[in-house]
């Protein structure tokens, strides 16, 4: 039988998320990014704040909000400040202002949590074309920039030294990791959406042998996890965003069990 | 075979010049001075100058890697450059075998692949992840990878940065040996006279600007390299040091060795012979 159309826009909801998450996720683990991606979707909670105060679009606000973090940080950074001390001041901060400011509004506190841990169930037909939209940009943009992006990873000295600009490519996956936001804002909300860009790319790192194969790896993993979640909270009633990263958790310790016991069958095997 | 193929150095025309080149970052007072230098064909140079000389600098503006404020580079039209970085940063969670390093922005067949690690001494290593490899390894890829499109003029950053001696001077050697191999131009930067090519044509000593330059015998006794790196501890041993350079000849220049340049702790007696304003 035909499953419900609001669980199949759920599937189809999780796994565009996943397709963009997995190979984007990558670059947030090869370079360090992963308390960025943190900052830029809890900026998203002040987004949602200001656009249900304007009366605007949520994908506008959260759109523009991430972005604006995003390029904010990008732009701090350079000037001497530590890395992580700038992230748990921005981060917190926007989270903390949009949770104020959302209270400012009257009648939407019992929605914030629909933005914060997701609830994909909701997810329209609608909602799925901007959500393809979006997977469609970041996969284009990683597509296109795919080269360049992996060789600023590895060294911008090099990069530079190859007529690439550093900077830019940085910009094109702060603009990437502003529009994975929108993208997961209703799947596993504003607080769970840097896991969903880590947890699979860390599990892709424990098999993959090149940067391609961890990409493609780290998609396949997401994918899986949304699959598992999505099913688990329908199985156990449980909320779906955070059964989508419980079963990516889960993932992540199976394989590194799944490693270990690989070592003692094969000890001479080069792993990790 | 790629990368190695025999060139004559056929004009005489620079492969690089430099004409009254300042390069500043916003704000601070500039880096690089007025330093006016040229490059020919097949020579070996060394750059050497204590940290914050400019020495990295000086390389990404002769590259084109950066802008510089004032003066003008020209390149030789259709110039071919080879760049070893400064020591890579390599995360581990980024899996990157050494064939596909080498392969980041050329294409290459397994064959040529093969050709270069075995050219810079590390046949074994295309399988192997980048990540694990030892320091002096690394810098023998990013050879190797320098060496792929047969450069006219190989550029190294600093590249025996974290290598033991006997690892520099193997690695020298294996620079050299490419050099005789390819006759392409050496352009070098070092911190420490006494890990330069000795092969060098010509030692530039930088210090913000062009202190002196020679081969690397007449440098190690000029005055202003004197001033710049034999004071630089300004402690007894320097002193010591400073009263037996008159006797000195360059056999016995690896003592330099151990008055190791430390710009934070120069005093302003040190940086009279090499007019450096602050």
């Amino acid at each position: 039988m035909m499953p419900d159309p609001f669980i199949l826009r759920a599937v189809i909801a999780g796994l565009l998320v996943a397709l963009a998450a997995g190979p984007l996720g990558c670059f947030v683990v090869w370079r360090r990014m992963a308390y960025f991606g943190d900052a830029t979707s809890h900026a998203a909670i002040l987004g949602v704040a200001l656009a249900l105060a304007f009366d605007l679009s949520i994908l506008a606000g959260t759109l523009v909000t991430a972005l604006s973090m995003a390029l904010i940080l990008a732009g701090l950074v350079g000037r001497g400040w530590a890395m992580d001390t700038l992230l748990g001041v921005l981060a917190h901060s926007a989270l903390a202002l949009g949770l104020v400011a959302v209270s400012f509004v009257p009648g939407v506190r019992v929605d914030l949590s629909l933005y914060l841990f997701g609830d994909i169930l909701t997810v329209t037909a609608a909602d799925l074309w901007v959500m393809a939209g979006g997977t469609g940009v970041i996969l284009a943009l990683l597509t296109w920039r795919w080269q360049a992006l992996l060789t600023s990873s590895i060294s911008e000295d090099l990069a530079q030294s190859m007529g690439l600009d550093p900077a830019r490519e940085r910009l094109v996956l702060t603009l990437a990791l502003s529009v994975i936001v929108v993208v997961g804002l209703k799947v596993v909300g504003a607080l769970l959406i840097a896991a969903m860009l880590v947890i699979p790319a860390a599990t892709a790192r424990i098999y993959a042998r090149s940067p391609e194969g961890m990409a493609w790896l780290a998609g396949i993993v997401a994918a899986l996890a949304v699959l598992g979640g999505v099913f688990g909270s329908l199985t156990w009633d449980t909320p779906t965003g955070p059964s989508i990263v419980s079963a990516a958790a889960a993932f992540f310790a199976g394989s590194l069990a799944g490693r270990a016991v690989l070592r003692r069958v094969m000890p001479s095997e080069p792993v990790r | 075979m790629p990368g190695l193929h025999r060139k004559r150095p056929g004009m005489n025309a620079p492969l690089i010049q430099a004409r009254g080149l300042s390069v500043g970052y916003d704000h601070a007072p500039p880096v690089l001075r007025d330093v006016t230098l040229a490059l020919r064909a097949g020579e070996i140079v060394t750059i050497i100058g204590p940290n914050g000389s400019g020495k990295s600098t000086l390389v990404r503006a002769l590259l084109g890697m950066i802008r510089p404020a004032a003066g003008q580079v020209t390149r030789k039209p259709g110039l071919r450059v080879g760049y070893v970085p400064q020591k890579l940063h390599l995360d581990g969670n980024l899996p990157l075998p050494v064939s596909r390093f080498l392969r980041l922005n050329q294409r290459l067949s397994d064959r040529q692949v093969q050709h270069l690690l075995t050219r810079t001494g590390v046949p074994a290593l295309a399988r192997h992840d980048l990540a694990t490899l030892s320091g002096g390894q690394v810098q023998r890829v990013l050879l190797a990878r320098a060496l792929a499109n047969a450069p006219d003029l190989l550029v190294l950053d600093e590249p025996t940065q974290g290598l033991d001696q006997p690892g520099t001077a193997a690695f020298y050697r294996l620079i050299e040996a490419v050099r005789a191999e390819t006759g392409c131009a050496v352009l070098s930067v070092s911190h420490d006279l006494h890990v330069v090519m000795s092969a060098s044509d010509r030692v530039i000593c930088l210090n913000g600007h062009i202190c002196c330059e020679g081969t690397p015998s007449v440098v190690s006794n000029a005055p202003e390299y004197r001033a710049l790196f034999g004071l630089g501890t300004g402690g007894a041993l320097a002193l010591y040091q400073h009263h037996h350079d008159h006797d000195h000849d360059h056999d016995h220049g690896h003592d330099h060795g151990h008055t190791h340049p430390h710009p934070h702790e120069q005093g302003p007696k040190a940086a009279e012979g090499c007019a450096h304003d602050a």
